[in-house]
């Protein structure tokens, strides 16, 4: 095709690099068609299944609606009530407290055990550990709720070994006291997603050369020098990830609280995801339901999408 | 029209001899007392009730049942319907009454809605026209031979509020009771040897158990299950009467929880969580764990209902006594939540007639009656004429069913203040009573929250 537009003669090399080109551009919406009919199956399910309900959720947040007597328009009176309700700014509030929990804990502790796990664990160790340490990804969360109100319980294992160390005087029921309910929750999540994010992270440090370790020890660095200079620095797409997912997680929680606390005692442990399940379904107030839920996105990206850009920043510099 | 038979007659009477008059009169009494019979047998007719092959048809039959889990009575009750009429089968769902109680709407108003289903609080579902009227019925089958107070729960304006009065929307399949079940040998222990007469012999007993290391009262109050919610309404009704309190239920105009008898109640109950008188992990305890932990020894009291009758029976016979709860003084009139177990047919219901038929059955037949005390321990209601069946003496069903007599003679019935609203219980009592537990709050703040929580959600219709 090039051969017959370059070398050809110049009264018939125009038309002949027009029909080449136009062969060309045929080929290229060929390839573009092919590739968007790749895709397809995969954008209707997105669309139908993730954009068209976020759509409808939209509307419905600017409506009063029952979910079965027509519905009232209210304008943006949803969006007012979401902010000046005390119990609905406080389960934003406790959305925002997990996050320590569900990602500080899980990515800090992470961190320490893939560092120790990649420095001193023998492979078959190494194997066993992160099995071990994935485990809670593999168990569903309602069994790991409910397992976790049994260990939290008044005469719970933890209750057991603080009694055993002579600390009665601390034991208590931790998902029925005001105090230590939503961290009891948070240490469920941090349970949860210790696993996920030290198995990321330790795939992580797979890659980083170990060179750059040798070259380390040999300036006289030690653990603590390797891990702020070689190791975190190296792991910052990993890191990225593990508190994308985990604060994601935190802010959207539901399973965990609904089956260890739903919420209470009094609303000690009320989340945003557990609100929006009652307002929707038994407060049948599906308009407040839904502008909760819109506000909740908004929040979700408002917190995750600084992480990517901060995450991207780094690549680009 | 009886009118103008006697201004006929006067007129005719008038121009004919004395004993032609007295011939002619009692032929038109004898047409007149002929016309009154046909009436009458006609009206007698129209008013009884429809047997099985009018309601349900003579060809197979099969009901959707939508029930909750947990109550094997109604269960029971569909498979002795099948058994003595074989063309209508069941098909039936069951879910926890949670999950019921955030389907039913969809449920009522999807494609292929339940003849029959366990109701949740009923006035969301009536304003938005998912349930069946009953009055037809209530006609039909005569209904109106039950006491007016077991069906008051169960009528509503038609726009779902408010309730206590207007059409019937459901019927109880039985009539549950509450109050204080006790741990026999624990009793003993503590020198209890009858039930406590008065609050003040209640309260001293709680102190005696206490002082002897034993958990006075076992409740749960943990996830969104306000079981402090009991104690407190049964000490709402001894310091005041029961109307008021079932006026609020039922959503009247102008109703108010927070009252100064309620104010006392709740300041009695705070007095007991104060006293430690309740295990102390009550916020992190379930219906279940604190079953459990009752059956298991672990406390003196529960505050419960006789749908637990029938499981004390088989699992702790001869362990476990019930009792009213005790008045001020020992000659006050007793009241107790006294709610039926509501089953509503839907708007769309393809066999609404054969469920309906049913309903009646499950109330007036003997062997249904009997299944309902045996198996649920509860009062089966129906005609006060028809007997209760008997039990065992001495048995928790016995005690429980001898004293639904009592509140139903002192008229001190009442629904659960839980029933208010369909949102009030998970979003208002529940919190409240569980920050009480907790001393987050004080019992004037629980009335005021409630009672500002139940004003919204009565006027959105929640």
């Amino acid at each position: 095709m090039t051969d017959t537009a370059t070398s050809g003669p110049r009264s018939v090399g125009a038309p002949s690099r027009t029909s080449a080109s136009r062969t060309l551009l045929a080929r290229v919406r060929d390839v573009r068609l092919q590739g968007w009919l790749f895709v397809l199956p995969a954008l209707v399910a997105y669309g139908l299944f993730v954009l068209w309900p976020i759509v409808k959720t939209f509307k419905y947040s600017l409506y009063s609606w029952d979910g079965v007597a027509p519905a009232q328009w209210v304008g943006l009176d949803n969006y007012k009530t979401v902010f000046t309700d005390h119990d609905l700014v406080g389960a934003l509030e406790h959305a925002f407290k997990l996050i320590i929990y569900f990602s500080g804990i899980p990515v800090v502790l992470g961190l320490i055990v893939a560092s120790i796990m990649r420095r001193v664990a023998t492979p078959r160790l190494g194997s066993a550990a992160r099995t071990v340490l994935f485990l809670p990804q593999v168990v569903p969360l309602v069994a790991a709720g409910i397992a976790w109100s049994w260990v939290l319980s008044t005469t719970g294992v933890v209750n057991q070994a603080l009694s055993a160390l002579g600390l009665g005087g601390v034991t208590r029921a931790w998902l029925g006291d005001f105090g230590t309910a939503l961290p009891a929750v948070g240490l469920i999540g941090a349970w949860v997603l210790l696993g996920l994010c030290t198995v990321l992270l330790l795939a992580g440090m797979s890659k980083i050369d170990p060179q750059l370790y040798e070259a380390a020890q040999l300036d006289g660095a030690g653990p603590v020098r390797e891990f702020f200079s070689i190791t975190l620095p190296s792991l910052r797409h990993e890191i990225g990830v593990c508190v994308t997912v985990t604060v994601i997680a935190a802010l959207s929680a539901f399973d965990i609280v609904y089956i260890s606390t739903r919420g209470g005692p009094g609303d000690a442990s009320m989340v945003p995801g557990l609100l929006i399940y009652q307002l929707a379904f038994f407060n049948r107030e599906v308009g407040l339901a839904s502008a909760l839920a819109v506000v909740l996105m908004l929040l979700v990206l408002a917190c995750v999408l600084p992480i990517q850009w901060l995450t991207r920043r780094g690549d680009e510099s | 029209m009886f009118e103008r038979v006697e201004s006929l007659t006067a007129r005719r009477s008038a121009s004919l001899p004395r004993r032609g008059r007295t011939l002619l009169g009692l032929a038109v009494v004898a047409i007149i007392a002929g016309v009154v019979a046909v009436t009458c047998a006609a009206a007698t007719s129209r008013q009884a009730a429809p047997s099985f092959a009018t309601a349900c048809g003579s060809k197979p039959v099969t009901l959707e049942g939508y029930f909750e889990t947990g109550f094997p009575d109604i269960i029971d009750l569909t498979k002795e319907f099948t058994r003595q009429h074989p063309t209508a089968k069941w098909h039936i769902r069951q879910d926890q009454f949670a999950v019921i109680t955030q389907n039913a709407p969809l449920t009522l108003s999807g494609p292929n809605p339940p003849d029959l289903m366990r109701l949740p609080q009923v006035s969301g579902l009536i304003h938005d026209g998912l349930l069946k009227n009953l009055n037809g019925y209530y006609k039909q089958y005569g209904w109106n031979r039950f006491p007016a107070s077991q069906l008051a729960s169960l009528r509503a304006a038609p726009a779902g509020k408010p309730r206590g009065g207007g059409p019937l929307w459901a019927m109880g399949v039985n009539y549950s009771l509450t109050g204080v079940f006790y741990n026999k040998g624990l009793a003993a222990k503590i020198g209890m040897k009858s039930p406590p007469k008065t609050l003040a012999e209640l309260d001293a007993l709680l102190a005696k158990a206490k002082a002897a290391g034993i958990t006075p009262i076992v409740q749960f109050n943990g996830g969104a299950t306000g079981g402090l919610l009991f104690p407190l309404q049964q000490l709402m009704t001894v310091y005041g009467p029961p109307n008021p309190i079932n006026e609020w239920i039922f959503n009247k105009p102008g109703a108010n929880i927070d009252t100064a008898s309620n104010l006392k109640a709740a300041d009695h109950l705070q007095g007991w969580i104060k006293a430690g008188y309740f295990n102390t992990d009550a916020n992190a305890t379930d219906y279940a764990t604190m079953m459990s932990k009752f059956m298991h020894g672990d406390g003196l009291l529960i505050f419960d209902g006789d749908w637990e009758s029938g499981n004390f029976d088989k699992n702790m016979a001869g362990k476990v006594g019930f009792f009213l709860m005790p008045g001020l003084t020992a000659k006050a009139k007793h009241a107790a939540m006294s709610a039926p177990l509501s089953y509503g047919i839907a708007a769309k219901a393809p066999h609404a007639d054969c469920a309906a038929f049913f309903l009646n059955w499950v109330a007036t037949n003997p062997k249904a009656r009997q299944i309902n005390v045996a198996v649920g321990g509860s009062n089966p209601g129906g005609p006060p004429n028809l007997p209760i069946p008997t039990t065992r003496p001495n048995s928790v069903t016995a005690q429980t069913l001898a004293a639904g007599k009592v509140v139903a003679s002192q008229n001190g019935a009442m629904d659960f203040i839980a029933n208010a609203t369909g949102a009030i219980y998970a979003q208002s009592w529940t919190p409240a009573v569980q920050k009480l537990f907790g001393g987050q709050t004080t019992p004037d703040d629980v009335l005021k929250t409630v009672q500002s929580d139940y004003e919204k959600q009565v006027k959105s219709g929640a």
